[in-house]
């Protein structure tokens, strides 16, 4: 078994998510989440010796990390592109502790940005083998992959339509305490949501993330370094990663996927159990995902996390706190950036500073990330103790 | 199900790898690649098995069956082009020999049941046919 991590979190920035972006680019997004993040933490951009970022669409294919040091003006001795889809802001906390650990830096600033104009549509290229053997039959982009998902859990399982709908109508209920989400003072009934129009069969209209603009970045250091920063650190105490496909025809049975492995990893790493968990941080571009999430988590057993759904509560002051900052179905996907704010919320709760929201004594958050056809899977587990 | 080809509609971006596959299409047969080693059968085409990652794999007929895994009616078109042809159903089929591939299935929205006999049909919906996917027919 892996050692501790000795990694913490020092500094968080997000920007508030907005349905369209104006005049923005993606790097100005980047240098305006890492501005707030270095604010934060009490830094100035100098003590910034790490960088991670993710992937740009459309903008920047290549030389990512250079590209952005030079807007920013600093000048990193470990930089990386991090590319796991919604697993990409989880995946950089641990490579920022790693990276620290292994000496390369000592404090490293994580950023995901995403611009989206009105009328624009950033297409990837080419994208084989998907293009070639998925786009040409009608099915392109994730909508597809993840009814696909979750007909199968629904007709392996019996999981029900009323099932999935609790679990988006408890991301817009908890996006009702976050003045940010891009849906507050817009509560959904389960009824509302069965009622929005079908997207792609099983998968209704609210169900689904709804793209936006916005940014996040985090800022990790040295555990040593932690102590002397201006808020109470948020440490890594465990993690855990597995990709198992990327083209959804090419997954594992819905009772295989890839968080089996990556979340009992992270709890043991991190030396706890799931009952032990107080925030559940969990990726949530569609509703689907969340319900395997609980139960590759082991909150319940496989195909049963419609009963499980149904016999709790998930707000802040639910006995199973999840996503307490709406989600993403609540709060907004900024692509890749979306994936952060579970990070960024579990810091927020371990701090202690989620206002009416907070949850009361929170010690540890599992915080879990996405990517592709749940392909990608990243888990942490994030305390507000050493 | 509109037949009237859409040259918008976007065709398989086909590589010197691929190429057997679709010329096996064109030819009104499903193949498929079989390790010389293991004997696992390998879908999507590569060069290298991806069960025992021997460098030599024989492409062979298939027997175009299979069983439905899953499947979406499709709404709202990740494509453009595909908009026009909405609702229409695809799937992922575990073909007989192993591999899954994902398709365009031509059943009935109301027929589709959960592990259901499939079998191909070459379609020509757009510029370049592919191998769609129906119900079985039944046979003795």
């Amino acid at each position: 078994m892996a050692s501790q991590i000795q990694g913490a979190i020092t500094g968080i920035g997000e920007l508030k998510p907005v349905r369209y972006s104006e005049g923005k680019t993606t790097l100005s997004l980047i240098a305006e989440s890492v501005r707030l993040a270095i604010q934060d933490a009490g830094i100035s951009k100098e003590d910034i010796d790490g960088l991670l970022v993710g992937p740009q669409v459309g903008e920047t294919p290549q030389h990512v990390p250079a590209t952005v040091s030079e807007y920013l003006g600093i000048d990193p001795t470990m930089s990386n592109t991090v590319d796991l889809g919604g697993a990409t802001g989880p995946g950089m906390i641990w490579r920022a502790a790693a990276a620290i650990q292994a000496g390369m830096c000592e404090t490293v600033v994580c950023v995901l940005a995403n611009k989206n104009e009105k009328g624009e549509t950033l297409r990837s290229p080419n994208r084989n083998p998907i293009r070639e053997f998925d786009v040409p039959f009608g099915a392109s982009g994730a909508n597809t992959s993840y009814a696909l998902l979750k007909r199968q859990h629904m007709e392996e399982h019996g999981s029900t339509q009323e099932d999935f709908a609790r679990i988006a109508y408890w991301a817009r209920k908890n996006a009702q305490l976050n003045p940010d989400a891009i849906f507050y003072n817009k509560p959904v009934e389960v009824e509302g949501i069965l009622a929005s129009p079908m997207i792609a069969d099983p998968l209704h209209l609210l169900e689904i993330v709804m793209p936006v603009a916005g940014g996040a970045a985090v800022v990790v250091t040295s555990a040593e370094k932690a102590a002397e920063g201006k808020h109470k650190p948020v440490y890594l105490k465990g993690a855990g990663e597995k990709i198992t496909h990327r083209a959804v025809s090419q997954a594992p049975s819905i009772d295989a996927l890839p968080f089996n492995y990556s979340i009992p990893r992270a709890l043991e790493q991190a030396r706890t159990n799931v009952e032990d968990i107080d925030l559940f941080s969990l990726y949530d571009c569609y509703t689907s995902v969340v319900a395997t999430t609980l139960e590759s988590a082991g909150l319940c057993k496989p195909g049963e996390f419609g009963e499980f759904v149904k016999n709790h509560s998930f707000g802040h002051d639910g006995d199973y706190p999840l996503n307490t900052h709406g989600g993403q179905l609540g709060f907004g996907q900024a692509d890749l950036a979306g994936g952060m704010s579970h990070v960024v919320e579990a810091v927020h709760q371990l701090r202690g500073e989620a206002g009416n929201r907070q949850i009361p004594n929170a010690k540890k958050a599992l915080v879990t990330g996405n990517g592709a056809t749940l392909s990608e899977t990243t888990a942490l587990v994030l305390g507000g103790e050493q | 199900m509109s037949q009237h080809p859409n040259i918008s509609l976007p065709s398989p971006t086909i590589t010197p790898v691929s190429q057997p596959f679709w010329e096996g299409i064109q030819a009104g047969h499903l193949s498929l690649q079989q390790c010389d080693r293991c004997e696992q059968w390998v879908f999507y085409p590569r060069e290298h098995c991806p069960h025992c990652f021997h460098d030599s794999l024989t492409w062979k007929k298939a027997s175009g069956r299979g069983r439905l895994k899953t499947w979406s009616v499709i709404h709202r078109a990740g494509h453009p082009a595909w908009q026009e042809h909405t609702p229409y159903v695809v799937g992922v089929v575990v073909l007989e020999e192993g591999p899954s591939l994902l398709t365009h299935v031509l059943v009935d929205e109301t027929d589709l049941t959960y592990n259901m006999k499939v079998e191909m049909e070459i379609s020509e919906i757009g510029p370049h046919p592919l191998p769609f996917f129906k119900k079985q027919e039944e046979t003795i």
